[in-house]
């Protein structure tokens, strides 16, 4: 697993409460991981903040699950403060 | 039409000086001062560096963590203290009409530390807001009542009360009135606050009104001393449980006193000195009698405001001579604020709790520092100092006086 990842996980497991055995690629923050939409709001707002990017609101609508998350960190790593 | 009669089911306390009603009310009983150094953040660039904190409280036992950190602390203390209330009051609730029960609160002022932590988090920034999304439901004072009621499914009357340090006596009484009309059975009232914070502190600090007796912090509350210099800042929470009488009768609950009357008023004089006459305060007192349908003589005991200013103490005991006369002086006082510190907001509800827990244990809880009694106020008063005096109650008072110039006071009585 990549360093995003595991980082991603673990804001997950704290921001949510949940075990790290639920937090699956496939997880869908709302559906399986028990999140509302304000819990989906600081979520990224974490993601934001840890990897040093900017969600813009159209992208963040996309980002639903786990993996989604992951893919959108990794593709864009590098580019912070864009 | 025939007014319902309410009275106190339940009772959950968590203080300065005990976390649960039993220890509490001992610690009362027995004098214990709740003062010491902040250790809520370093406090030693500020006037005052101690404060009445609440100690070893441990919030996951009674909050998921995850809930928790959705809520501010002057939340967590609401829960904590409801907690214990509706467990004492035995309430079964799948058999009660929760549509029936409501949440009356009061807060002086909030989730304090969160505005501050969230505002101080973003002035380090470049300005980009960042503001988490839980910002505002744990800083609005109505957090504290919405979450007590989701929590045990009341879907009565749900509101915060916010009247300064008069906020929790406010809250009791709007649940009075409702319960005695009948539009509700049972209602939860208490208060809690959670301002042992740098603005907190500072801010009381810069208008003055706290003690800054800073190499003596269990001396500092010393309500009607000649020494008082200011209040000391609590923090915490109380809850009742207020039920109708044939509701509790019927489901054979325990009842502690019986709520007789309320009283309000305001002093329109000035945003924080009270009135130099006790005018407001007089008001009030007179107001909660009327309700009750008593006379001044029949009360035993007054758990007064009594903050431990200069200004504030003698004033409210000005109002008390002048509306009891002679009466005063056989009655008992006490400002239980010598002990617990100033709880602000929910100052009504843990003096609430130690009137009825007076009445129940038929023992008055004292002024504790009261050694020397300030040459303004007269001294035939009876100010219990220092030690807890035993005597026959029936009927008790509590004060609450708020910024703002609010008075709210409320009127207990052993059921009879």
């Amino acid at each position: 697993m990549s360093e995003i990842a595991q980082k991603v996980k673990s804001i997950i497991v704290e921001k949510l409460g949940v075990e790290e055995s639920e937090v699956t690629p496939e997880a869908s923050f709302t559906n399986d991981l028990g999140a509302d939409s304000l819990d989906t709001v600081e979520l990224i707002m974490e993601f934001e903040k840890e990897f040093n990017q900017s969600i813009p609101d159209d992208e963040a609508e996309k980002i639903l699950t786990v993996g989604q998350a992951i893919d959108f960190l990794e593709k864009n790593a590098g580019q912070a403060g864009k | 039409m025939t007014l319902r009669r309410v009275v106190v089911t339940g009772l959950g306390a968590l203080t300065p000086i005990g976390n649960d009603v039993s220890t509490y009310w001992n610690n009362l009983a027995a004098g214990v001062s709740g003062a010491g150094p902040i250790t809520k953040f370093d406090a030693s660039k500020f006037r005052t560096q101690f404060a009445c904190e609440l100690k070893g409280v441990d919030v996951t036992q009674y909050i998921p963590r995850q809930e928790a950190r959705k809520m501010d602390a002057f939340t967590h203390y609401a829960l904590i203290a409801t907690d214990e209330a509706v467990k004492d009051a035995n309430i079964d609730l799948e058999t009660i009409d929760r549509n029936k029960v409501g949440v009356i609160w009061g807060s002086g002022i909030g989730g304090l530390r969160s505005f501050e932590d969230e505002m101080i988090d973003y002035a380090k920034g470049d300005g980009t807001p960042r503001i988490n999304p839980f910002f505002i439901v744990r800083m609005i004072a109505d957090s504290a009542s919405g979450q007590i009621s989701m929590r045990y499914g009341f879907r009565g009357t749900n509101y915060v009360t916010v009247s300064a340090c008069a906020s929790t006596n406010n809250a009791i009484i709007d649940a009075f009135n409702y319960i005695r009309l009948g539009r509700l059975n049972m209602c939860v009232v208490g208060g809690s606050e959670a301002a042992v914070t740098r603005a907190g502190i500072g801010g009381f600090n810069a208008n003055r009104a706290l003690s800054e007796r800073n190499s003596d912090p269990q001396g500092a509350s010393r309500p009607y001393d000649k020494e008082r210099d200011g209040f000391v800042l609590g923090e915490g929470a109380g809850s009742l449980i207020l039920e109708d009488l044939d509701h509790a009768q019927a489901r054979g609950a325990h009842i502690y006193a019986e709520l007789i009357g309320g009283g309000m008023s305001s002093d329109a004089y000035h945003i924080t000195a009270p009135h130099p006459e006790g005018l407001g305060a007089y008001l009030a007192m007179q107001d909660a009698l009327n309700d009750a349908g008593i006379q001044p003589g029949e009360i035993d005991y007054i758990n007064t405001h009594g903050t431990s200013t200069p200004i504030g103490d003698p004033q409210e005991l000005k109002a008390i001579y002048q509306l009891f006369g002679d009466h005063s002086f056989q009655m008992n006082i006490s400002s239980t604020k010598s002990m617990t510190g100033h709880l602000l907001g929910a100052a009504g509800a843990v003096e609430a709790i130690a009137s009825i827990k007076a009445l129940e244990h038929q023992l008055v809880p004292p002024t504790i520092n009261l050694v020397n009694v300030d040459e303004e106020i007269d001294s035939r008063f009876n100010l219990t100092p220092l030690t807890a005096q035993a005597r026959p109650l029936t009927t008790v008072m509590s004060n609450a006086f708020g910024f703002g110039g609010h008075n709210a006071i409320v009127i207990f009585r052993k059921l009879s």
